[in-house]
């Protein structure tokens, strides 16, 4: 069949038709007839995914035992270091310590923050061509999930509930770029948080005189009637904050607490604390969160600002190796008070 | 097998490779968390059965697996958007229906240049909506992604899926 007049024609009214539901869709922002499409959508299909995601589970951890594939080299390294780790932990302890570790977590998070959770399993993401950041739960309507609700982990904000089918819902992760949530500065001042896909959020703050710098762990700052951001949740950590001319607010990047490329057990937040739990969430001990000073080796020990904006655990050790006492001590200064009984130890770095 | 009969066969068939596909992308690659853009394994249906229905099925095929991305879970986009999308790629592919019969090679060039047709489309379409999630950044780091992913996994999709597509086509001859 070659390109004649009749195909040509069809292909029109096809398009047409989509660009008339594009539209349509545009101005209804996402409620009327097409809200309640993407609802039943979700009531039927959601269940499928759940059946389809157990069968796939087992070869989803195969894939997770070896590492991401791809990543650079140096994160490789990094993570042939903490698999073999990891291999040694595994041979001592079964395979669902993970699954029980992030319940505790969820636990912790519900009893120090005072938020009533309903806890559910991530079983598909979206697959956008990459563009999109979005997950389907396993708990929906039935389970008293609605709407705009706050989704967290052990870590921190996941994201919020966008459409919710009876048994499954679908969740806009934090890292998607249409993702904005309002958060507050240890000082009180506040920010707005956006998803930047795999990179780092970005972050701008409202008041133009208000200064983070890197390290601050930044909480949600709970939105009207609590919807859709509940108060008191930790977001991330400032990397990188620009140092703005006056009267221009201040911008920069946040690394989520959140490991967005292994979301497994959430919680949603069916009904929010009645006080603000303020930092309290922070302020327990969380893995996540060391800031360690940078590898290159001077001379004399840098003045004051030791600690750059380079996050994560696995760098500690060399540095601390390399660096004199004085290092090491901006180091831990920045972690939150009742730091990690484990982190790595400056064996008899003096 | 009756001539209706068998449409409705070839009906089913679409609907539930469509699904099974969605199914996957969902619920398998995209979990991966993969480098750049996940594989589009929808893409590769709606490629394959263009290649055995021809342009103006490819075009209902790519339609109605588009429409169906946009609606099921967890799609956040504007519903219609893929089916746009799709809808050209299939109508696109089904015209080289009759080159792409015994060559193999030109069946996976067909998929490459679908693919990459697919995603800049889908990008396009998202700067006229103000779509904040694509940007020539973006599009330029998951391209390059999409294409191999789709490439590599054609030769396991696209010969089955047009082998069982040819045995569920009508007995009539093409127009």
């Amino acid at each position: 069949m070659r390109d004649s007049r009749r195909t040509r024609l069809i292909l029109a009214l096809l398009l047409l038709t989509a660009f008339t539901l594009i539209t349509l869709d545009y101005r209804a922002k996402g409620g009327g007839v097409f809200g309640s499409m993407r609802r039943t959508a979700s009531s039927w299909f959601g269940p499928v995914e759940r059946v389809a995601a157990d069968i796939a589970r087992p070869v989803r951890n195969a894939v997770d035992a070896v590492g991401s594939i791809g990543s650079n080299h140096k994160k490789l390294q990094d993570a042939e270091k903490t698999i073999s780790r990891l291999q040694q932990e595994l041979r001592a302890r079964p395979f669902d310590q993970r699954r029980v570790d992030e319940l505790n977590a969820l636990l912790r998070v519900s009893s120090v923050g005072q938020y009533k959770l309903v806890p559910a399993q991530v079983i598909a993401v979206g697959a956008g061509s990459g563009f999109e950041w979005t997950a389907t739960i396993d708990a929906g309507s039935m389970d008293g999930v609605k709407t705009d609700m706050t989704v967290l982990n052990g870590d921190g904000l996941v994201g919020r509930v966008t459409v919710v089918g009876r048994s499954t819902a679908t969740v806009l992760l934090a890292i998607d770029p249409e993702f904005n949530v309002g958060v507050r500065l240890p000082d009180g001042e506040t920010g707005v948080v956006t998803g930047r896909q795999k990179n780092d959020m970005g972050f701008y703050l409202i008041d133009p005189s208000a200064r983070v710098k890197p390290g601050d762990g930044l909480v949600t700052q709970g939105s009207k009637n609590q919807q859709p951001f509940v108060w008191g949740v930790p977001v991330g950590q400032v990397v990188t904050a620009s140092s703005p001319l006056s009267g221009q607010s201040q911008t920069g990047t946040v690394k989520p607490y959140v490991n967005f490329s292994a979301l497994d057990l959430v919680g949603v937040v069916v009904q929010p604390p009645r006080a603000d739990p303020r930092e309290a969430l922070l302020a327990s001990p969380r893995p996540t969160v060391t800031v360690t000073a940078t590898v290159t080796a001077t001379p004399q020990p840098p003045a004051s600002s030791g600690s750059t904006g380079t996050t994560g655990t696995t760098s500690g050790r060399k540095s601390t190796a390399t660096h004199t006492a004085t290092t090491t001590a901006t180091a831990t200064k920045t972690t939150p008070p009742p730091a990690k009984p484990n982190p790595p130890a400056p064996s008899g770095s003096p | 097998m009756t001539p209706a009969l068998s449409r409705a066969v070839q009906f089913g068939l679409v609907v539930l490779l469509v699904l099974l596909a969605a199914l996957v992308d969902s619920v398998v690659f995209a979990p991966l968390d993969l480098p750049g853009a996940p594989p589009n394994v929808v893409l590769l249906i709606v490629a394959a059965l263009a290649l055995v229905f021809g342009s103006v099925g490819g075009a209902f095929t790519g339609f109605f697996a588009g429409l169906a991305v946009d609606v099921l879970p967890p799609a956040d986009h504007l519903i219609g958007r893929y089916a746009l999308v799709l809808c050209l790629v299939g109508y696109l592919v089904g015209l080289l229906r009759d080159e792409a019969r015994d060559s193999v090679l030109l069946a996976l060039v067909t998929v490459a240049v679908a693919a990459a047709i697919a995603t800049v489309l889908y990008s396009v379409l998202g700067g006229v909506l103000g779509d904040n999630r694509v940007g020539a950044a973006t599009l330029v780091s998951s391209l390059p992604y999409s294409i191999v992913y789709d490439v590599l996994l054609a030769p396991f999709v696209v010969p089955w899926v047009m082998s069982l597509a040819r045995r569920a086509q009508p007995q009539v001859v093409p127009r």
